[in-house]
């Protein structure tokens, strides 16, 4: 796959992705001795969904009581498939490690003479996060996506290869111990800074061997105007309309089930819906813009006063990112089955803390900075043991790199539009059924066949097809774990199984070409 | 979708290049180019980080739309944020009152629901 020369560098940690998990490993593994490289497919600070978020992190105070209340109240969101130990673990870390940020980060007031810590604005924190990075002596590589693992003659993931976009150079990092931070998968739905969120860093690991859990734990959704994806914070309070003016019945975000997305989705495929948001708080309207300087802006610019006009809205997919699913976590270190690799933030499983439900609004955040605090540690103390040994390398990329029958041209833009409606399409996953997995099931797996047939490509066009290839394995795991939960369950709902049925299970997903679904009794309900 | 680089404006410093996180632009002789305009995800970060106010990010996500005037909104994402003053206290004094204003719209929701259930 190589263009020209390659650039060829070695690392004690190497760390795929550059968000606010990427980030905080960074940290911890250069605070624990280590030098540590991350690969970013865009720029550490403004790509991944971090930056153009504003995440809360999930924040209680060290007191027992009330700790114990927040994990029993998560555990039963969860219902049955969280682990309390890990939710205790992520909370103290939260606790004791955001402020850490000061530095860096001009955390606001909390309105009581004290300091508001739990929600930062994402592209002040991942400013904040280079810059305490750097400062640790990371190495941050941007515009350098990774294409694919290493392995070595051990057996152990022993670094990886990819493109420098900006200098059209291939490059390959050497590494003792290697960090999944790739985010999460949005399949390419257009989702407020998700273009770079395409599950690579999941494709690069079951590559590798590692499977999946919590896949079948979507979908899930924003509102935006039609036109743009935007912060969902003023739409909570909106009346929904018909294209005739005709009030639409919706029920709110908060009842149970999809049942808000599933009334909006299915007056969407009816015609334009129209939202009008003059039933926003009243406190919210002036200062809009100092909490979310993006969100007024795609109004602004179209002349629209978005508390006052109605406008089109789109139901936005959040694929893996509000959903569960991610890579398996094989210890309490964050890592995978695969010796040498660890995964964290969207790229792992959150089924540990946020179980059947969306871990979205407070837990994802305290998962992604505390899931990157422990695998950099982790990571920094198993590399520095291992100094010095350098067994032989090759990579383990097959799709669109090695495919087996002659090249074809692959076209992607209509593989992203299948992927999107097969995991989002508001036409069929209000009423999921065996015959529906299946038939979305079979158009997947021939899409896949297809790509893995004839793909090929190199340097830019080669990290496009990998994203494809990624989208499209995404989607079928996520079918495939879906149509293996024979019930209803969090944000997983059937129309042939609409019940929670026991016992409760965890799910492992895994394979490429052949996918393989396993049970696991939880050991936590 | 980015629609402009003011030329009079920009001083090619190549920040916006260097920032794009899905590397729409590429250095150019006088300014950036947009070379991969398709890879454009509007998500403003370029003007945020542009110090000379040179961009102009339309609001489509889907479609080009040329002809806006850009001057009335250069720079006010930088300004709204106080991106150049990030030691300066106080402009994240609100963010606390996001997730109560969340909240508050979601009750106003199901209030709204609970009545119209109500009456009929
Ligand atoms: C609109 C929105 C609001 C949210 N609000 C909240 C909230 O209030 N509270 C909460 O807890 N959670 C929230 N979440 C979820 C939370 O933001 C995420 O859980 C968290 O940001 C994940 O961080 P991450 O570092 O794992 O992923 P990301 O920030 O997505 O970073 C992934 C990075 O990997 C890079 N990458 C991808 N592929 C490759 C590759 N092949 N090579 C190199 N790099 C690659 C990407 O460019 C990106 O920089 C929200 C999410 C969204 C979308
Ligand atoms: S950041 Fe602004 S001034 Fe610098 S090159 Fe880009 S448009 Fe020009
Ligand atoms: S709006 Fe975002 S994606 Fe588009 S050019 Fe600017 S920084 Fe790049």
């Amino acid at each position: 796959m190589s263009i020209g020369v390659t650039l060829q560098l070695e690392t004690d940690v190497l760390i795929i992705g550059g968000g606010m998990a990427a980030g905080w490993a960074a940290i911890a593994a250069a605070q624990g001795g280590a030098r540590v490289i991350i690969a970013d497919k865009g720029y550490m600070g403004t790509s991944g969904v971090t930056a153009m978020g504003g995440p809360n992190h999930w924040w209680i105070g060290p007191d027992k009581a009330r700790r114990e209340e927040a994990i029993a109240r998560q555990s039963e969101k969860a219902q049955g498939l969280g682990d309390p130990e890990w939710m205790a673990r992520i909370l103290d870390l939260t606790w004791r490690t955001l402020p850490s940020l000061a530095p860096h980060y001009p955390f606001g007031s909390d309105g009581a003479g004290g300091t508001y810590y739990s929600g930062v604005r994402g592209s002040e924190y991942m400013r904040a996060m280079r810059l305490a990075a750097l400062e640790a002596g990371v190495t941050v590589l941007d515009h350098h996506p990774a294409l694919e693992l290493l392995r070595d003659d051990e057996g152990r993931v022993a670094g990886a290869r990819g493109h420098a976009l900006r200098a059209r150079q291939d490059w390959e990092i050497r590494s003792h111990a290697t960090i999944l931070a790739t985010g999460g998968n949005a399949f390419r739905s257009g989702l407020i800074g998700s273009h770079t969120n395409t599950g690579d860093g999941q494709l690069m690991a079951a590559e590798a061997g590692v499977a999946l859990s919590g896949m079948e734990f979507g979908p899930s959704w924003s509102i935006s105007p039609a036109w743009a994806s935007t912060r969902t914070l003023p739409y909570t309070g909106a009346v929904y309309y018909d294209a005739d003016g005709r009030e639409l019945d919706i029920p709110p975000s908060r009842a149970a089930g999809h049942a808000h997305h599933r009334a909006l989705g299915h007056a969407m495929l009816a015609g334009p819906v129209m939202a009008d948001l003059s039933h926003a708080p009243e406190a919210l309207r002036p200062i809009l813009r100092h909490i979310q300087p993006f969100t007024p802006a795609p109004f602004e610019r179209r002349g629209i006063d978005l508390f006052r006009d109605r406008f089109p809205v789109k139901l936005f997919g959040e694929g893996t990112i509000r959903g569960t699913g991610g890579l398996d976590l094989a210890d309490d270190e964050c890592r995978t089955s695969a010796p040498g690799l660890f995964a964290i933030g969207d790229a792992a499983t959150r089924e540990l803390v946020a179980g059947a439900s969306s871990g979205g609004g407070a837990v994802n955040s305290a998962w992604a900075l505390s899931s990157g605090r422990i695998a950099g540690t982790a990571a920094a103390r198993e590399s520095l043991a291992r100094k010095g040994a350098s067994a032989p390398v090759h990579g383990l990329g097959r799709i669109a790199i090695a495919p087996h029958q002659a090249d074809r041209a692959i076209d992607a833009a209509a593989i992203h539009r299948a992927v999107d409606h097969e995991i989002h399409g508001y036409a069929h996953v209000f009423t999921r059924d065996e015959a529906s997995y299946a038939a979305s099931g079979e158009r997947l797996a021939a899409i896949w066949g297809e790509l893995s047939a004839h793909g090929r490509a190199r340097g830019a066009a080669l990290v496009s097809l990998r994203e494809t290839a990624a989208l499209v394995a995404g989607a079928r795991w996520t079918i495939a774990a879906a149509r293996g939960r024979k019930e209803s369950r969090g944000l997983h709902q059937r129309a042939d199984h609409p019940e929670a049925t026991g016992p409760t299970h965890r799910q492992l997903v895994s394979g490429l070409d052949t996918i393989r679904i396993n049970t696991q009794q939880a050991e936590f309900a | 979708m980015i629609a402009q680089i003011l030329a009079d404006k920009c001083n090619n410093c190549a920040q916006c290049v260097n920032v794009c996180p899905t590397f729409v632009l590429d250095d150019g002789p006088h300014v950036p180019v947009v070379a991969r305009l398709d890879a454009c995800q509007t998500c403003y970060m370029c003007e945020l980080y542009c110090d000379q106010d040179a961009i102009y990010v339309a609001p489509d996500q889907f479609a080009v739309e040329p002809g806006a005037d850009p001057l009335p909104h250069l720079g006010v994402i930088r300004r709204d944020h106080g991106w150049d003053r990030p030691g300066e206290a106080g402009h994240l004094d609100e963010y606390r009152k996001l997730g109560p204003l969340l909240g508050a719209g979601v009750e106003i929701a199901a209030r709204r629901y609970q009545a119209q259930r109500r009456s009929v």
